[in-house]
């Protein structure tokens, strides 16, 4: 049995493992990692994404840089959406497909310079999405490195993000150190899906405003043996105004609440991204060629299950993998549920038949029906604060 | 209430307080730390005859549910209706003010002592 206190020996551990072991987490396995899966409650850090803001170890993550002369053309073969246009300090949210329209991975595009991409991947398709992006870009002038184990990867979600990320100090817009004030201003003026590449500590780092809680929030990408000071860094800036260490059990809920798919659970080889009302992605007048094309443009979704959130009343919830029922006829599959801690009430995502979605739904827990209600996603949105 | 030494244990990760015929049951510290934060406990009802070792209720925390066993064989004479308002209870006393039920004893099997119950979670 693993041993929640330290952690499975024989799982890849992050650099941060001893900062964590120090913060009091308890560890979970996860896709071949031991990562936190809380500090203490994770409703607790639930809360601080959504009041203040929470600090996250995201090492597990896999980071596949391209690169190139036609790298974009090359991720435009490989992927869903027009890779090739998408600006350079742009980040883009993209599928990889395979041959049947269904879905390899979700993946954050990050567009770092003329010929250079980097690829975000879910950790447990790290290797899949690298050896899928080698062999995709064959006959293309480019080149695909897996460069998961020489970036680490940190988040901060949450109100007072932007506030902590400018006081923490050490950053500079340029490798001058004497450019902190103008990375402030740049940070600041930094909308949702751009990032900043900037330099802490004379180290480059990429400053990113995207993330997976709903949140406001900034990923950080960086060199793995700086993680611990830039934790630390955030922690002690942060003490005062109740960010706190985030582990994955929050990690969770923010982003189903959020209405976040996870690879998995919402996407599957078997998903087409229709289905899990990602159509958006998918665009018809995009010129190039790529894997699935066929499948996905040419997709009927009459009778194909489709993506719906669902709440229902009292404290119990659906789960992953529990029945969506209409009388005695089982129309639909729970994904991911949980007793939303932000709303009081449980949220599920399911993927119900086309048909049922207006008929009076239940849950089936564990044999008891539970009455749902089919709601639009996602369950929370982040209040508008002013400025 | 008895201390933790005096209480007796489940391979479950129940603990038993047995007082003449009346058992109080509630479920370790280890096992409400490793359920998460409790968001909503099920129990049976008062007058329930409820078996050794059969499913009587369930814990579930925002990640997982887990079930909650008679540890011995008996009526149900008593349950914690302040965990079923605040379940979270369970994680803050869990061997206190997190009580699950009170059972009046037909049968015991044979539970665990402090010691023993520290060896299976390796807590020793």
């Amino acid at each position: 049995m693993t041993d929640p206190e330290h952690g499975d020996p024989e799982r890849r551990r992050s650099p941060l493992h001893e900062v964590h072991a120090a913060e009091g987490a308890t560890f979970t396995d996860f896709a071949g990692w031991s990562m936190p899966l809380k500090y203490g409650s994770e409703l607790a850090e639930h809360a601080a994404v959504r009041t203040a803001a929470g600090l996250f170890d995201l090492s597990h993550m896999g980071e596949i840089v391209v690169l190139g002369p036609e790298a974009g053309e090359a991720l435009d073969a490989a992927l869903l959406g027009e890779i090739s246009a998408v600006e350079t300090g742009r980040a883009k949210y993209t599928l990889m497909l395979n041959g049947e329209g269904g879905v390899v991975d979700d993946l954050v595009v990050y567009r770092t310079g003329p010929d250079r991409f980097l690829v975000v991947a879910n950790a447990s398709n790290r290797e899949t999405v690298a050896a899928e992006l080698r062999s995709r870009a064959v006959g293309f002038q480019t080149e695909v490195q897996d460069e998961s184990e020489d970036i680490g990867l940190l988040a901060l979600q949450g109100p007072l993000a932007l506030d902590v990320l400018t006081e923490v100090g050490g950053f500079s817009a340029d490798q001058d150190e004497r450019t902190e004030q103008r990375f402030v201003e740049l940070l600041t003026a930094l909308r949702n899906y751009r990032f900043l590449a900037a330099w802490y500590r004379g180290h480059p780092i990429l400053v990113a405003r995207t993330g997976y809680t709903g949140e406001i929030g900034y990923e950080l990408f960086l060199a793995p043996a700086l993680l611990p000071q830039l934790w630390r860094a955030i922690r002690e800036t942060g003490a005062g105004s109740g960010v706190v260490p985030v582990g994955l059990a929050a990690r969770d809920t923010l982003r189903l609440e959020a209405g976040m798919p996870l690879y998995g659970n919402e996407l599957t080889p078997l998903t087409r991204p229709q289905q899990a009302g990602l159509g958006r992605l998918v665009r018809g007048e995009k010129t190039a060629d790529y894997v699935g094309r066929d499948a996905v443009e040419g997709f009927d979704p009459a009778g194909q299950r489709i993506l719906v959130g669902l709440t229902c009343e009292g404290r119990r919830a659906g789960r992953h993998g529990y029945p969506v029922r209409a009388g005695d006829d089982v129309v639909g599959e729970v994904t991911s549920g949980a007793l939303s801690p932000s709303l009081g009430h449980p949220i599920a995502m399911a993927y119900v038949d086309p048909a049922a979605v207006a008929a009076d739904l239940a849950i089936d827990v564990r044999g008891t029906a539970l009455p749902a209600r089919v709601v639009p996603l996602p369950f929370y949105k982040r209040p508008e604060r002013k400025a | 209430m008895t201390g933790e030494q005096e209480l007796k244990y489940t391979a479950e990760h129940e603990w038993v307080d047995a007082d003449g015929d009346t058992a109080t049951v509630g479920i370790t510290a280890y096992a409400a730390a490793r359920l998460g934060d409790i968001v909503y406990v099920e129990l049976p009802g008062v007058g329930d005859e409820v078996t050794a070792g059969s499913v009587v209720g369930e814990l579930e925390s925002t990640k997982s549910v887990g079930e909650l066993y008679a540890p011995v064989t008996g009526v149900v004479t008593e349950v914690n209706d302040e965990v079923a308002s605040s379940p979270e209870v369970v994680n803050s006393d869990p061997f206190g003010a997190g009580w699950l039920l009170r059972v009046r004893i037909t049968e015991t099997p044979e539970l665990l002592d402090h010691a023993a119950y520290q060896q299976l979670t390796g807590e020793a």
